[in-house]
């Protein structure tokens, strides 16, 4: 940035109040140490790999599968969210019960939970002798060590981000466009379908997105659960791990750099979602 | 109006005649505590009963054990370097933002909040692209004798930047609901800018700093992937305890890993009290300002 | 149609919203509830909607009994204070929704939904906002578009509640009119709420004037401004003066029996020399000129009581008041009550 182009910021402020060019000024230089250098670097070494190089990294067939499994675990579990997170937002915002206030600070338990305790204690759970594992096995089902418990964990880590991207919107619903349905003669189920849920569709949706995108990018409560079998069971930030453990650091960076684009494009999308969710505003 | 407050009365005691018949509200709310009860409190409970198994002897000897002590040691060094610097950070990033107009703002505050939706295995992999052995400063450091991957300040970088939006994110929009007539009411006054901050806005904003710095320090201590990548699994040297509890488990060593894990879980639930109460005062400051 | 309110009782928490409120509308007219905040009229005009249930008592439409009766079998349209118009949906389908929510055996086909709306639109001449979202419109053409989608269900009861109070001044006046001539237009039984008296005398067929979850009195605009059942009603329609005591040989005598005499400001004459005996001596204390309108407020000799009375702007120069003087004060019409009792 130019000075002449900091001057013009500096006058277009109009402020009284004193500090702008010090504080942007510290603002800016350590975003950048911190966080678009670093990022920046990886899109530069990744520049600098040949076509065919960052192709046969990101393309292998084990890399191929890690991306169906990551993805396709995430998306199940983000809709697995969408469904139950919206009903637990309804639960806590509409319905008086005991304990409510205690319930609604547990929801917040997977953003403050390490990741490591989390991917040991669901392992330990869903394991064919763990608490729930034990019941599941008999039908035949199994969790723990196969794609199933990946889609558990991505629930487990997503669930606070539905939660509370819908709670607040339901919060600021007013009683009297459901008063107003009803005199109109719309049954619960249509007030719901036609009324309520067009109000709430773009923060489940910006929750969906939300918790797909973190999904995506977990790595500590997965691995534990998953088993982490080649082509069946194996993220893709693992992949990156074992390629930087075999000193691989083209591979590991041209299979990153896969995924940022990927979290890129969908912080895009749930910017747009926000945007999107505000347009009925007054 | 009398309206306003007649209905206010009337939904408070949920006896609305609009609502849901109470048996489906009934099941509605079964099926999500039940939903809450598997994936929430029960995996919590786990941890701890897992912890004591074998007794409170053996959980206190698997704490006792040196190489966790020294993993507790690096953890609280790590959020003691990592919190105050992304404190400092978010106070005068938010100040910058919330109080002045400028163009790109809503660009900035993306990228602020860009180390949210990087996969914490890319933020390790970033820095050991810069300061690995192969890295961009990778042979200059080599040759003035400093480590920063496979040592403690990789494990305090990475930690930065997993928890670098945290506080900001909290202050910017508690910032901008209260606006700036307070700020410029003291200027008018005489007051300095340092002492406008000190005594104005800083006693405005100080459950969103703790919000935000007991969610940057939950973090801090318990980030997994980022320092994995940086960390070079050094025992007693480079292991933070996220990092103690993986070798624990991986060696089937469950007691032991989930009594360590256990001091973690303690962590999260007094994070969880902390924030409550924060967000409550935070939710009530940001109240008040839309009334007044 | 005609409603009947028999006994109704309503409490929340503790408190008394409605304490055996009995009361019946009379089909086809436009009726006022009045009252201040707080003296239950909303939770009346709820009850009547069925968007809440009373403790006891009931509702008849028509003579049927309809309090157990789910609010959307009820039939009546209601006209939310904030407007409650949908705003992910056009003017159009918020207007059309009460239709389309109907089962597929009665609902009517689309180009009769189509009619009926637009019909509706033109009645509330809105008829080119049709593609508009609410939040683009102006406070009076949300309530007048609030108001058509409650008549398009051709409900057998109208309510409204603070049906102006958001608005301001101007279109408040305006929609008022409207409201009274639309009204005679269709004839459908009406019930609105409101704390403001002009609006009730000014719009209403009938007005009944609530206090405290209780019916003070229930009348033509006429008879609950001429003829008040108490003081409160005096009270809550208009200025009014009171007097502990009888007025008498030009004085203020109190009795045994706790009388107080009210005098409406606007039923005070202010004369130089006394016309007759009713005639209180009085000094002119200050002068407030409101428009049209002058109020005068005088200190009566000898009782340390204030009297406010209200002169057109033609009267008060006729006379030349000036601050300071002494005059004298002749009420047009004292109303005497006895504690609550009128004789």
């Amino acid at each position: 940035m130019g000075p002449m182009r900091v001057m013009k910021i500096l006058k277009c402020t109009k402020s009284v109040l004193p500090g702008f060019g010090p504080t942007m000024g510290y603002t800016l230089l350590y975003l950048s140490l911190v966080v678009l250098i670093p990022l920046s670097a990886l899109l530069l070494k990744a520049a600098g790999l040949s076509w065919g190089e960052f192709l046969g990294a990101v393309a292998a067939p084990r890399v191929l599968a890690s991306y169906r499994v990551t993805f396709g675990a995430a998306l199940a579990a983000a809709g697995i969210n969408a469904v139950f997170g919206v009903l637990v937002a309804w639960v806590l915002v509409r319905y008086p019960f005991p304990g409510k206030r205690l319930v609604d600070a547990l929801v917040d338990l997977p953003f403050a939970l390490p990741t490591a305790v989390a991917g040991i204690t669901l392992a330990t759970v869903y394991s064919a002798n763990g608490w729930v594992g034990r019941h599941l096995e008999p039908h035949g089902i199994k969790v723990a060590f196969t794609p199933l418990g990946i889609v558990v964990a991505m629930t487990f880590i997503g669930l606070p981000f539905v939660v509370r991207t819908v709670q607040p919107v339901i919060e600021e619903l007013d009683a009297e466009i459901e008063e107003a349905a009803a005199c109109l003669g719309a049954s619960r189920w249509q007030t719901f379908r036609r009324v309520l849920f067009p109000l709430l569709a773009p923060s489940v949706l910006t929750g969906f997105a939300l918790a797909f995108a973190r999904g995506v990018g977990e790595y500590g409560s997965i691995i534990f659960i998953a088993g982490n079998m080649p082509m069946v069971s194996e993220i893709t930030p693992l992949i990156i791990i074992t390629k930087l453990e075999q000193y691989d650091y083209a591979g590991a960076t041209a299979v990153a750099t896969v995924m940022l684009v990927a979290s890129f494009v969908m912080l895009l999308v749930i910017n747009m979602l926000q945007k999107w969710s505000r347009r009925y505003a007054e | 109006m009398s309206s306003t407050t007649e209905n206010h009365t009337a939904r408070h005691n949920g006896i609305r005649t609009v609502g849901e018949p109470a048996i489906v509200r009934w099941l509605l709310t079964a099926v999500a505590m039940a939903f809450l009860a598997l994936f929430l409190a029960l995996p919590l409970a786990a941890v701890f009963s897992q912890a004591f198994e074998k007794g409170w002897q053996t959980y206190l000897a698997a704490l006792k054990e040196p190489d966790t002590l020294a993993a507790v040691k690096l953890t609280l060094l790590t959020a003691a370097v990592a919190v105050p610097f992304n404190l400092a950070f978010g106070v005068v990033a938010s100040w910058a933002i919330a109080k002045f107009s400028f163009p790109g703002k809503n660009l900035l505050i993306t990228l602020i909040d860009l180390p949210f939706s990087v996969s914490p295995v890319i933020s390790g992999l970033i820095y050991v692209l810069i300061f690995g052995r192969q890295g961009w400063l990778g042979p200059w450091l080599e040759a003035h004798d400093l480590k920063i991957i496979f040592a403690v300040p990789g494990i305090i970088l990475a930690t930065v930047f997993v928890t670098f939006p945290f506080i900001a994110r909290e202050l910017i929009p508690l910032m901008e609901s209260q606006g700036k007539d307070e700020e410029e009411a003291a200027i008018v006054l005489g007051a300095s800018g340092l002492q406008t901050f000190f005594r104005v806005t800083l006693p405005n904003i100080r459950w969103g700093i703790i919000y935000g710095v007991i969610l940057c320090n939950a973090r801090a201590m318990g980030e997994f992937g980022a320092v994995s990548v940086v960390s070079g699994h050094i025992r007693g040297m480079t292991n933070t305890v996220p990092l103690q509890v993986e070798i624990l488990y991986n060696e089937y060593n469950y007691t032991a890993a989930f009594a360590v894990a256990s001091l973690l879980a303690l962590l999260a639930l007094v994070t969880l009290v902390v924030k409550s109460v924060a967000e409550w005062n935070v939710r009530r400051q940001m109240k008040s300002q839309e009334r007044g | 149609m005609s409603i009947e309110i028999e006994n109704v009782t309503k409490q929340f928490n503790g408190f008394t919203a409605l304490n055996d409120v009995s009361l019946t509308i009379p089909s086809g007219e436009l009726v006022a509830l009045l009252g201040p905040s707080g003296c239950g009229k909303t939770t009346l005009l709820r009850i009547i909607a069925g968007l809440e249930s009373p403790d006891g008592g009931q509702i008849l439409f028509n003579g049927e009994n309809t309090t157990d009766r789910h609010v959307r079998e009820r039939k009546v349209g209601f006209v939310f204070q904030h407007y409650a118009l949908f705003r992910q949906m056009t003017v159009f389908d918020n207007v059309a929704f009460g239709l389309t929510v109907r089962p597929r055996s009665v609902r009517p086909s689309k180009g009769e939904i189509r009619d009926r709306v637009m019909g509706l639109l033109k009645l509330v001449q809105l008829d080119f906002l049709a593609d508009r979202y609410p939040a683009q419109l102006s406070g009076g053409q949300r309530q007048r578009i609030a108001l058509a989608r409650a008549l398009a269900v051709e409900p057998r009861v109208l309510l409204l509640d603070e049906p102006f109070g958001a608005l301001d001044a101007q279109v408040r006046a305006e929609l008022r009119r409207w409201l009274r001539r639309l009204h005679d237009e269709i004839h459908v039984t009406s019930v609105f709420v409101t704390h403001d008296q002009e609006e009730a005398l000014e719009v209403a067929d009938r007005i009944v004037v609530m206090n405290r979850g209780r019916v003070e009195q229930a009348g033509t605009p006429d008879q609950v401004y001429d003829q008040p059942a108490n003081p409160f009603v005096l009270n809550f329609l208009g200025n009014v003066n009171l007097f502990h005591g009888r007025l008498q040989h030009g004085g203020i005598e109190p009795d045994s029996r706790n009388t107080v005499s009210y005098v409406r400001s606007h039923d005070i004459e202010i004369e130089r020399t006394p016309q007759d005996s009713t005639a209180l001596r009085a000094e002119v204390k200050h002068i407030q000129k409101l428009g049209p309108s002058v109020r005068v407020t005088l200190a009566v000799a000898g009782s340390g009581e204030f009297i406010e009375a209200e002169l057109t702007r033609d009267t008060f120069q006729n006379i030349g008041l000036q601050q300071g003087e002494s005059v004298y004060v002749r009420p047009r019409q004292v109303r005497t009550f006895v504690e609550d009792y009128q004789i």
